[in-house]
């Protein structure tokens, strides 16, 4: 009797384990699934894509959450949550048509999730840092001061699928300024349930392909496939780990030995052995930023323009790209750069092809001229916050300066005195940087008018710079927008209120069994897009 | 004995307050603040962040918030990890470090105490040489050089060990790091074992013991060791307190969740909850410790009365 069991027992349970079989291998062809280990190189501040102003921290809020457009592989804004939209004739009012989706917990998406999300990272209470990014939409910014009541802004539900958005001047970069975090939904069902406690993983509801499993802080972030994610079927991997560990050569040892996949942003100075060990790992590519030297043109000498183009033209960035850092930076000739969208060519400076040597003839004249000469050597302070690579360019740099007779003194700080410095005006010469928002030369032209502040480090000031930046703001039509933000931009590089060094890349490490990571000028990878081969 | 420990606590309040008036103070004199970054916030957005944090009221009217605070066991948000507090930074990264610390400790107390001992008994022999090179030299190797190395070693070209990472707590996670908190101490504690050793050998009371015709391993056990070991268990204090907290480097190379990283992090971040919850958790730790050996101290050498 038993022994007849157990026969009975044993075809069942091997019918059982050929279905499991089965299923685990045609599941294997479908979906390759899996688990992918990406070095992020931060700890992300927070999860709430409102709190959070890093790089590093979108390669993981980006696949948690997703706005009304997204990136495309090659970061491209592609639809997200809406599916269509309409925009009027002045470029002013954008209406969205929305998919029908869910929220990781099951709760119905509407239109009203986007109006609530606006309003909150606008709020003064809500103190996110990156809120400016939206003043573009009407009534942003006064909300954002306090000035007036959220339900001022310009974002409305028309029903529970259309969303109309309402800015305060035509903006070409609107929908690829939508794919960013600070432009991301937020579950108002849950927040107002239990507060500040709502990216704690028992809490946290999502939009996007991934939700939260795990975060343990300074160590990892370990998300999970949203089965309620609209488009989830075309999403491969299962896992996605994040190790959020700073020490660079201690994420490259780590990816040698084939513990993480992808480790973003290697250091500059192991470029030689990665080349020579790992060249098919290594993924270098243009990215849009600007490493730059301000000038402050409020205190003297600085306030030359002699003085300020002597110091340009001195400067080698052949000499910084090839030879400081090499890791195929671009020399940069003028201050936003090559590839933005809506914008041609930058301007660049018009001493571009001139050979060096006339060039450093020519610096000397200038200094001459105003007034600076062997018995009255130009000395300045240089300041750059501590970096291997900030040190090595200021080293460079001085010894350019060197040959025209200046004498530059190297200040070096941490990051933190560096830019309360900067903040306050307190420097001659610094170092400076800035990575694009969003794909618009705008986002670079900005940072030299004079009402943008504190981050107009140099406190440059043209009227008619200024003019052509404020005149681009409300012109529609595409091609003059761009004419005017080039006209700006050539201003700027004749007055020179600032000495661009060279323009970005971005530097990663992907292991050849991740496919479908496409290196592009934003560095943003979106993980739904990526299989791994086994 | 108790009334010994209840005084010392008792004493203990007003050392801490001063600590902490010392720390906040200090702290605000550094320049720059939590929020200067290389994008500057416009001056509305700014103002919405400090006064969120209470950073728009006077200083001095922050210090009286910040006490009142802690006296209701509020050690406030990280300005830099905006999801926790500096409660939970602690809670999820002390047992770490502790359990890593003690592994150190304990077992840099078994390899020092011994190899430190078998080198004072065997004065000027090969041996005692090689300790105390070997001793020497894992002084003067600072652990971000050792780190590395382990790491590329066992890690990268031999594979048996994990390169970094936690792995949940697994033990071959632990291991590389336990190692390179632990060797230094070896150093340190087999010098001085040898030390205090050599010195306790050649004292009266050995010479006593040994007149008496006891054996030579009694003497040492029973006798010598106890006496020997009183410098080392004076060290103890503060090296049990300072592997237990955690360790900046070998937490950033070996990539462990401990708490020792927040609080240079803290520093350089200006993460001023942070820095005043790591300096008010070390303070406790340490005092507490220093009574422990104290109290030791009084059953172990029978001059030391605590009362």
């Amino acid at each position: 009797m038993k022994g007849k069991q157990w026969i009975k027992l044993s075809g069942v349970r091997n019918a059982f384990y050929a279905t499991c079989m089965f299923a685990l291998i045609t599941a294997g062809s479908a979906f390759a699934g899996g688990t992918l280990r990406v070095a992020t190189m931060g700890e992300p501040a927070s999860l709430d894509p409102h709190k959070v102003s890093g790089t590093w921290e979108n390669y993981v809020v980006g696949d948690m959450f997703l706005g009304l457009t997204t990136e495309n592989p090659k970061a491209e804004a592609v639809p997200g949550v809406a599916e269509s939209w309409t925009i009027s004739d002045d470029l002013k009012t954008y209406t969205f048509k929305l998919r029908k989706t869910n929220w990781s917990d099951g709760t119905p998406f509407t239109a009203n999730d986007f109006v609530y999300s606006m309003q909150r990272i606008l709020l003064p209470e809500t103190a996110a840092e990156y809120a400016s990014l939206l003043y573009v939409i009407e009534g942003a910014e006064e909300i954002n001061s306090g000035k007036a009541a959220p339900e001022t802004l310009g974002v409305t539900a028309l029903d529970d699928y259309t969303l109309q958005v309402q800015l305060v001047g035509p903006a070409p970069y609107f929908l690829d300024l939508l794919t960013h975090y600070t432009a991301y939904p937020v579950p108002r069902h849950v927040i107002e349930k239990v507060g500040n406690d709502w990216t704690k993983p028992e809490n946290m509801v999502v939009n996007g392909p991934y939700k939260l499993v795990e975060w343990l802080p300074n160590t990892h972030v370990k998300l999970t496939k949203n089965e309620q994610y609209y488009d989830a079927g075309n999403v491969s991997l299962d896992n996605l780990t994040f190790y959020t560990q700073e020490d660079r050569a201690a994420v490259q040892k780590r990816f040698r030995a084939g513990e993480i996949d992808v480790a973003m942003d290697f250091a500059s100075d192991q470029i030689d052995w990665l080349r020579e060990n790992l060249p098919n790992e290594t993924r270098i590519a243009p990215y849009l930023g600007v490493y730059y030297y301000p000038m402050n043109t409020s205190v003297p000498p600085f306030d030359d323009i002699r003085v300020r183009q002597a110091l340009s033209l001195s400067v080698n960035r052949e000499a910084i790209v090839d030879r400081v850092l090499k890791t195929g930076e671009i020399a940069a000739y003028s201050f936003v750069p090559p590839g933005v969208s809506y914008y041609e060519k930058p301007a660049e400076v018009e001493w571009k092809d001139m050979p060096y040597p006339e060039r450093v003839k020519k610096a000397k004249a200038l200094l001459a001229e105003a007034g600076f000469n062997k018995d009255n050597p130009l000395k300045l302070t240089l300041r750059y916050n501590t970096s291997e690579n900030h040190k090595r360019v200021a080293v460079a740099v001085q010894s350019m300066w060197k040959q025209i007779g200046v004498e530059a003194q190297l200040h070096n700080s941490e990051v933190k005195v560096h830019y309360a410095d900067l903040k306050q005006g307190d420097f001659q010469v610094a170092r400076a940087a800035w990575i694009a928002d969003y794909n618009d030369a705008q986002n670079f032209l900005y940072l030299l008018e004079t009402r943008t502040g504190a981050n107009n480090y140099g406190r440059y000031s043209n009227e008619k710079f200024d003019s052509l930046m404020q005149q681009a703001e409300v012109t529609a039509d595409l091609k003059k927008r761009a004419e005017m933000l080039y006209q700006a931009e050539a201003q700027a590089m004749a007055d020179q209120p600032v000495i661009p060094i060279y323009h970005y890349v971005s530097k990663n490490l992907v292991s050849q069994k991740v496919d479908g990571f496409v290196d592009n000028a934003k560095d943003i990878h979106r993980w739904r897009y990526i299989t791994i081969k086994e | 004995m108790f009334a010994y420990a209840v005084r010392r606590l008792g004493s203990a309040i007003p050392t801490l307050l001063i600590i902490i008036t010392i720390a906040f103070f200090m702290m605000r004199l550094a320049p720059g603040g939590p929020f200067d970054r290389e994008r500057q916030l416009p001056p509305e957005i700014e103002a919405n962040i400090l006064k969120a944090y209470n950073l728009d009221k006077p200083v001095h009217e922050q210090y009286l918030i910040y006490l009142g605070n802690i006296l209701k066991g509020d050690f406030g948000p990280s300005y830099k990890y905006l999801d926790f507090t500096v409660t939970d930074l602690i809670v999820a990264g002390f047992p770490v470090s502790l359990r890593l610390g003690l592994m150190a400790i304990t077992l840099a107390m078994l390899i020092g105490i011994t190899a430190g001992t078998i080198a004072a008994l065997k004065q000027n022999s090969a041996f005692d040489y090689m300790v105390m090179g070997v001793a020497m030299t894992g002084i003067a190797i600072p652990n971000f050089v050792m780190a590395p190395i382990l790491a590329l070693v066992f890690g990268v070209y031999l594979s048996w060990l994990p390169v970094a990472g936690w792995g949940g707590g697994a033990l071959q996670y632990q291991i590389l790091p336990v190692i390179t908190l632990a060797l230094p101490q070896i150093a340190y504690i087999a010098r001085l074992t040898r030390g205090s050793m050599v010195e306790t050998m050649n004292s009266n009371f050995i010479r006593t013991a040994r007149a008496k015709g006891l054996a030579e391993k009694i003497v040492v056990v029973r006798h010598a060791l106890k006496g020997g070991l009183l410098p080392v268990i004076s060290y103890l204090g503060p090296a049990t307190a300072a592997v237990i907290t955690g360790s900046v480097v070998i937490e950033s190379i070996f990539d462990v969740p401990g708490i020792g990283r927040y609080f240079v992090n803290g520093a350089l971040n200006r993460d001023y909850p942070v820095v005043m919850g790591v300096v008010i958790f070390y303070a406790v730790l340490i005092m507490a410790l220093n009574l422990i050996v104290d109290l030791i101290y009084g059953f172990l050498d029978p001059r030391v009365k605590v009362e």
